[in-house]
């Protein structure tokens, strides 16, 4: 996957996660907490989606990884590069 | 030989959210129920042509359409089911009912607030002052849980009358714990209760329990009814399966159960000495009159009533009688603001919650069961129209459940409804891969007990797959 394709998933996951999100105006480089309601069991469905959808593992010392568009692309490209 | 990822003990709430969570990322998930039919303590049933729901009075922590935050848009979330889909409608009003003051509230507490301005001009501001400390309570850290209760309000609110008013609803709808309430607990029902709300779908509980075993079972989870657990097979420090009342050998990785603390520990091959009884003392039976009309034609327009006919608040078991009718709950499941499209239920309906003594009603013979049944019946509905107008001459139909009833629905020691007074808030246990969830984990009532799986499924059992 390219980047921009891990971003496309990635807002995949947002809206299945978050239904009632206006997803459209995320601004990539800010951390989602600012910008939609996410508590932290829904952290965790962003890992176990990616896990679900395509095998990739995120042990937990790296969820900090997962804060804003911006740094989550960066940290998957190079797990789903190949996918 | 059959492996589970997860076998999930009680297909109630908790056991059937739990069990969603887990199908969904994947899970080989098994849940397995005792009883003939899914809900557990919230289950339903019927009698002489008629539906009856085992618990629903009220879902309590009712957000509207749209809200992001709170339990009921975090369970949706996570069990990826809209809004509408729970078919909810609110509470046309309740109220706080004591002898020398009367408060009411709705799902927007505004209400309350003016209310207790009302009736007490000197706790306005002090009111105020409570509710901007319980907006910090964090209910997934759950700090300084164990606090007291009343010495938490008595720093702020210096009526002792409207203490014992503003807990008595809470205590009634989620403490198990006799006299005080844990402070985690009482955050948790404040929130549920005054800053949320109460709603109902017109179907009732069936309606919720149906949305979740459908799911459950589309997503490919196994529930297996007339399926007691009678053993946890255990090899060192690991569950390593269960063993069924008919005899039956399943296999898992880990088990969540939602039996309760004790009942759970009970059920492990490596205790051998008696578990001693830590269950919860608070039982309840519940009067369900049918009505020829609707409630509001008798003047009856409210949802709830919480009643308690002296100042001074009582929660705890009755020692020398089988009920004790100073409070109680009334409800009228025909009182909620249903679509006008869906009309209203065609029989009247009011259900009366009394607190009752276990172990008496345990004691008694069949036929002297059925004596005590009818008895209590007339003196709980008794004590109850001294504060909602007298129904009883339009009653056409008439059952009662008992604490024995409840220990049916649950297997829960001593019909305990909200299991415990120790909570295990981690749902951890002494074996390394057997957890708790539900109400001994320390979420009650129907949003709280799905919050409990939801939360003790992503903790627990779903990290390491
Ligand atoms: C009269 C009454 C009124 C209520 N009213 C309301 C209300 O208005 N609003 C509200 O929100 N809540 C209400 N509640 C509380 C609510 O029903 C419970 O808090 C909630 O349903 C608890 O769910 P649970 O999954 O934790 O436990 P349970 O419902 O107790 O589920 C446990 C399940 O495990 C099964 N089980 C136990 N042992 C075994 C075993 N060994 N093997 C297999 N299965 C086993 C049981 O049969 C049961 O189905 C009420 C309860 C009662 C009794």
């Amino acid at each position: 996957m390219t980047p921009a394709e891990i971003r496309d998933e990635i807002i995949d996951i947002l809206s299945d996660i978050a239904p009632d999100e206006d997803l459209s105006g995320l601004e990539d480089s800010k951390s989602f907490r600012d910008q939609i309601e996410l508590d932290s069991m829904d952290f965790l469905d962003i890992v176990m989606e990616l896990r679900k959808r395509h095998r990739v593992q995120i042990p937990e010392e790296d969820y900090g990884q997962l804060a804003s568009m911006d740094s989550t692309v960066t940290y998957l490209e190079p797990k789903m590069r190949d996918i | 030989m059959v492996q589970y990822d997860t076998i999930i003990i009680g297909a109630g709430m908790s056991g059937l959210a739990a069990g969603i969570r887990l199908a969904h990322y994947d899970q080989k998930v098994c849940v397995l129920e005792r009883h003939t039919t899914i809900g557990g303590l919230n289950s339903f049933y019927r009698m002489n042509g008629r539906d009856y729901d085992v618990g629903l009075h009220a879902v309590t922590n009712f957000t509207p359409a749209g809200a992001k935050k709170g339990p009921l848009a975090r369970l949706l979330r996570q069990l990826r089911f809209r809004w509408e889909d729970f078919e909810l409608s609110e509470q046309c009003g309740s109220a706080i009912a004591f002898p020398s003051a009367r408060l009411r509230f709705t799902n927007d507490i505004e209400v309350l607030k003016s209310e207790i301005a009302r009736e007490f001009p000197n706790q306005r501001d002090n009111f105020e002052r409570l509710l901007g400390q319980l907006a910090d309570y964090d209910d997934l850290k759950q700090e300084n849980f164990a606090g007291s209760a009343r010495a938490f309000l008595a720093e702020t609110i210096t009526e002792p009358l409207l203490i014992e008013m503003l807990l008595c609803p809470l205590m009634w709808y989620g403490n198990a714990r006799e006299d005080d309430m844990d402070y985690g607990q009482f955050c948790i029902m404040f929130r549920s209760i005054f800053l949320e709300g109460f709603a109902r779908p017109f179907k009732g509980v069936r309606l919720i329990l149906r949305a979740l075993v459908r799911r459950f079972r589309s997503l490919g989870g196994e529930l297996k009814l007339r399926s007691g657990v009678s053993r946890i097979k255990v090899d060192g420090d690991r569950a390593v399966g269960v063993v069924l009342d008919n005899g039956t050998e399943l296999w898992a990785k880990r088990i969540l159960s939602s039996a309760g603390i004790v009942e759970t520990q009970r059920m492990c091959e490596d205790i051998t000495e008696e578990v001693p009884a830590r269950a919860g003392q608070l039982s309840f039976i519940e009067s369900i009159s049918v009505l020829d009309c609707q409630p509001n034609k008798l003047g009856f327009g409210e949802t709830i009533v919480f009643y308690n006919d002296s100042d001074q608040f009582h929660w705890r078991k009755p020692i020398d009688s089988l009920c004790d009718l100073r409070t109680g709950v009334v409800c009228s499941p025909n009182n909620y603001l249903y679509p006008a499209e869906v009309g209203n239920l065609n029989d009247g309906i009011m259900r009366l919650t009394t607190i009752a003594n276990f172990d008496r009603w345990m004691a008694l013979d069949e036929q002297e069961y059925a004596r005590q049944k009818c008895w209590w019946y007339d003196r709980s509905v008794a004590s109850a129209v001294r504060f909602v107008p007298d129904f009883r001459a339009h009653t056409i139909d008439t059952d009662v459940f008992t604490p024995k009833t409840i220990r049916r629905f649950t297997w829960h020691d001593n019909g305990a409804v909200y299991g415990a007074p120790e909570k295990k808030l981690d749902g951890t246990t002494h074996l390394k891969n057997l957890f708790l969830c539900g109400t001994d984990q320390g979420f009650v009532g129907i949003i709280g007990s799905i919050v409990s799986g939801i939360s003790m499924a992503n903790m627990h059992c779903l990290r390491d797959p």
